[in-house]
């Protein structure tokens, strides 16, 4: 949980609008574009300043993309994004690059997001010698400094990727992210790839940080569990749409969309002598190439009317700060 | 009747390395029951694969190796059965689901092709039988208009289809032991929920004993009847699924359960940590292989491994905390089986 006083009004740090991400389907001889991969279509949020906002959804609902998308990582299709007021939706290379200090992203593969070739001294550090940020001196002892941070000895300095465990990466490409002090932090699946026991080592870190730092989190997965447990407020997406954005005690007590109802209830609890009614979704996820017209989710939802194939719901808010795209909740 | 269908006795398997023997799998034994769902549980490298692949003899050697024990499969030996009879067996009355179902269906032919060829092989039906099999196998598992999708290729299937199909597949041959290695962890979380009731309904239909390797607690909690909890190549605990949520002996047990980030319980404490990693298995610490990132470890532990040893009804426990039999908790003549259920 993040230091967010209860009664502070919310400072908003990221205001994300409408944001859209069509990847273009090319084929034919002359790779003319064919269709598009609606990955992302119309989300909003505000991403306020300590909170940590979760996003769940199931594989292909977009949540990646909006990560990246918001980092500017991969360049929006439409809408627009705003860090601490000012529109950054069309800020050109260089500008870019002086924000990136603010934010940062950890990645869920820990084998895959460091480079196999460069010592974690090496690793750590790029990002203040892009930033110049110190000389030689001042950045190794930065380094060793990030090293304590996140919990690893600071001899493992000289050592490469591969010399680690998924846990021990996880907690360099953490060191990473930190290196600049930033405010944001863009988490994509982080304990993912991780054992249990090791998961709950690197949940405790990341919440750690954040009461230090004072960071903010977009924390990108597809466990419930953990993203209740670490998220302020949750955000559920379904086909590259918002379905319901809540906070964390709400949306579990009291899940507005079928959608969420369905999802949640579809965890496995550990704990035999709970018996609960499941609510089982039929079918498969549709395809985002030619997402069902209205409502997204009417293919699959128990409570589904007319009314849902034809107009699509907008999020809208049912109970105070508990949004919910549904027609009839 | 329930009988006994698998009863592996003191197992070892040893992956023989450049850098010395590993012990993947070391004197392990449990049974499974026919209609009973065991549940394999424990962390990546703990052997729980391992496990699996040597019942069904698929271990890749060189550098692994069955050293020692024994698997009773309906009261017989395989360990001393030819690559002929194994292969018979395999398939047939062993059946396996893998994690990951795009690897495990062949690419070039369709599935229904796929899932005819097994019984064909064993079932010594024609194609035409073989294929109308493969058809009603489909529709047992829940593909819509399976007479159409039997024409298909596995690549213009979803994951959910896929992980079907495989299933179809195994149930074909009607085998009495399903081993399902991580059948859900690749899919969503609705979708596991299909698979997962499709298991259920299977093995109420067929009377399969399944051995299901996970390591979601969640999954176990749901499917299992009973559990063996796996350390660094051995069990460190067995027991009905019910009595271990509600109170694991092993402190490795109990630490998972503690780990795990909870749907059902507020959000505002830490987590439990266990700490460090899981030992090298190339150089296993000496006495208990937990010993090292036991919060209770005494000194005993550090010096001499304990054994597996029962503790009550049902209940085993490899902990030194445990051996005294003043802890042994009242029996519990293992009706957690209809809540689990």
């Amino acid at each position: 949980m993040s230091a967010v006083m209860e009664n502070q009004p919310h400072e908003v740090l990221m205001e994300v609008r409408d944001l859209t991400k069509y990847f273009p389907i090319t084929g034919g001889l002359f790779s003319r574009v064919v269709g598009h991969v609606k990955a992302v279509d119309g989300v909003s949020f505000d991403l306020r300043r300590g909170e940590t906002l979760g996003l769940v959804g199931e594989s292909g609902c977009g949540k990646t993309t909006t990560g990246r998308a918001v980092l500017r990582l991969i360049e929006p299709t439409s809408g627009t994004i705003k860090f601490e007021g000012q529109d950054i939706t069309h800020y050109n290379k260089q500008q870019m690059r002086a924000l990136r200090r603010q934010m940062q992203i950890i990645f869920q593969d820990p084998f895959g997001s460091l480079n196999p070739r460069m010592s974690v001294e090496q690793i750590i550090e790029e990002p203040l010698v892009i930033h110049h940020m110190g000389n030689r001196k001042e950045r190794e002892a930065r380094v060793r400094e990030l090293l304590d941070v996140v919990g690893l000895a600071s001899y493992h300095m000289r050592r490469y990727p591969h010399e680690f465990s998924g846990g021990q990466r996880q907690r360099i490409g953490i060191a990473r992210a930190l290196a600049l002090n930033p405010k944001l932090i863009v988490a994509d699946e982080p304990v993912s790839a991780l054992d249990v026991s090791i998961q709950s080592q690197i949940l405790n870190l990341l919440e750690d940080l954040q009461a230090e730092f004072g960071l903010t989190y977009l924390f990108i997965a597809h466990g419930l569990n953990v993203i209740r447990h670490i998220s302020d407020r949750v955000g559920v997406m379904y086909l590259g749409a918002m379905a319901e954005i809540a906070s964390s005690e709400d949306i579990y007590r009291k899940p507005l969309h079928p959608y969420t109802e369905a999802l949640f209830s579809a965890i496995p609890i550990p704990n035999p002598d709970i018996k609960r009614e499941r609510i089982i979704l039929q079918g498969d996820v549709p395809s985002p190439v030619n997402p069902p017209s209205g409502c997204r989710f009417h293919t699959r939802c128990p409570i589904a009317q007319e009314k849902c194939r034809v107009e699509r719901p907008v999020l809208k808010e049912s109970e105070p700060d508990h949004w919910v795209a549904c027609h009839f909740r | 009747m329930p009988h006994r269908v698998l009863d592996v006795k003191n197992l070892s398997t040893y992956f023989f390395t450049e850098d010395g023997p590993v012990k993947s799998v070391d004197q392990v034994s449990f049974y499974i029951d026919s209609e009973e769902t065991l549940a394999v549980v424990g962390e990546s490298g703990c052997g729980k694969s391992v496990t699996s692949l040597s019942i069904m003899q698929l271990i890749p050697s060189p550098p692994g190796k069955i050293v020692g024990g024994e698997i009773l499969f309906q009261g017989e030996d395989l360990l001393k059965k030819s690559p002929d009879e194994m292969r018979k067996i395999r398939g047939n009355q062993i059946a396996m689901i893998f994690q990951e179902p795009m690897t495990s269906l062949n690419p070039v032919y369709t599935i229904g092709d796929q899932i005819a060829e097994a019984v064909i092989l064993h079932q010594k039906l024609d194609k035409r039988k073989a294929w109308e099999r493969a058809v009603e196998m489909l529709r047992e598992v829940g593909i819509p208009s399976p007479e159409k999708r039997a024409h298909e290729y596995p690549h213009q299937m979803s994951g959910g289809m896929r992980q079907r199909v495989m299933i179809a597949m195994a149930m074909s041959c009607n085998p009495s032991l399903l081993i399902a290695d991580e059948p859900t962890t690749a899919l969503d979380v609705t979708i596991q929920a299909q698979i997962l009731d499709l298991m259920r309904k299977l093995k109420r239909e067929f009377h399969t004993a399944i051995m299901l390797i996970t390591h979601d607690l969640g999954v176990v909690a749901e499917m299992a009847d009973r559990v063996v909890v796996m350390y660094a190549g051995k069990i460190v605990e067995e027991s009905p699924t019910v009595d271990l949520f509600r109170e694991p002996l092993h402190p490795y047990t109990q630490g998972l359960l503690e780990s795990i980030p909870r749907l059902d319980q507020p959000t505002s404490e830490k987590l439990h940590v266990i700490d460090g990693t899981v030992p090298n298995p190339l150089h296993l610490p000496k006495g208990c292989t937990f010993a090292p990132r036991c919060p209770k470890a005494m000194d005993v532990c550090r010096e001499k491994a304990p054994t597996l040893t029962a503790v009550s009804e049902g209940r085993k426990v490899s902990c030194w905390m445990h051996v005294d039999p003043q802890h042994v908790d009242p029996p519990t003549d293992g009706s957690g089986k209809e809540v689990a259920s």
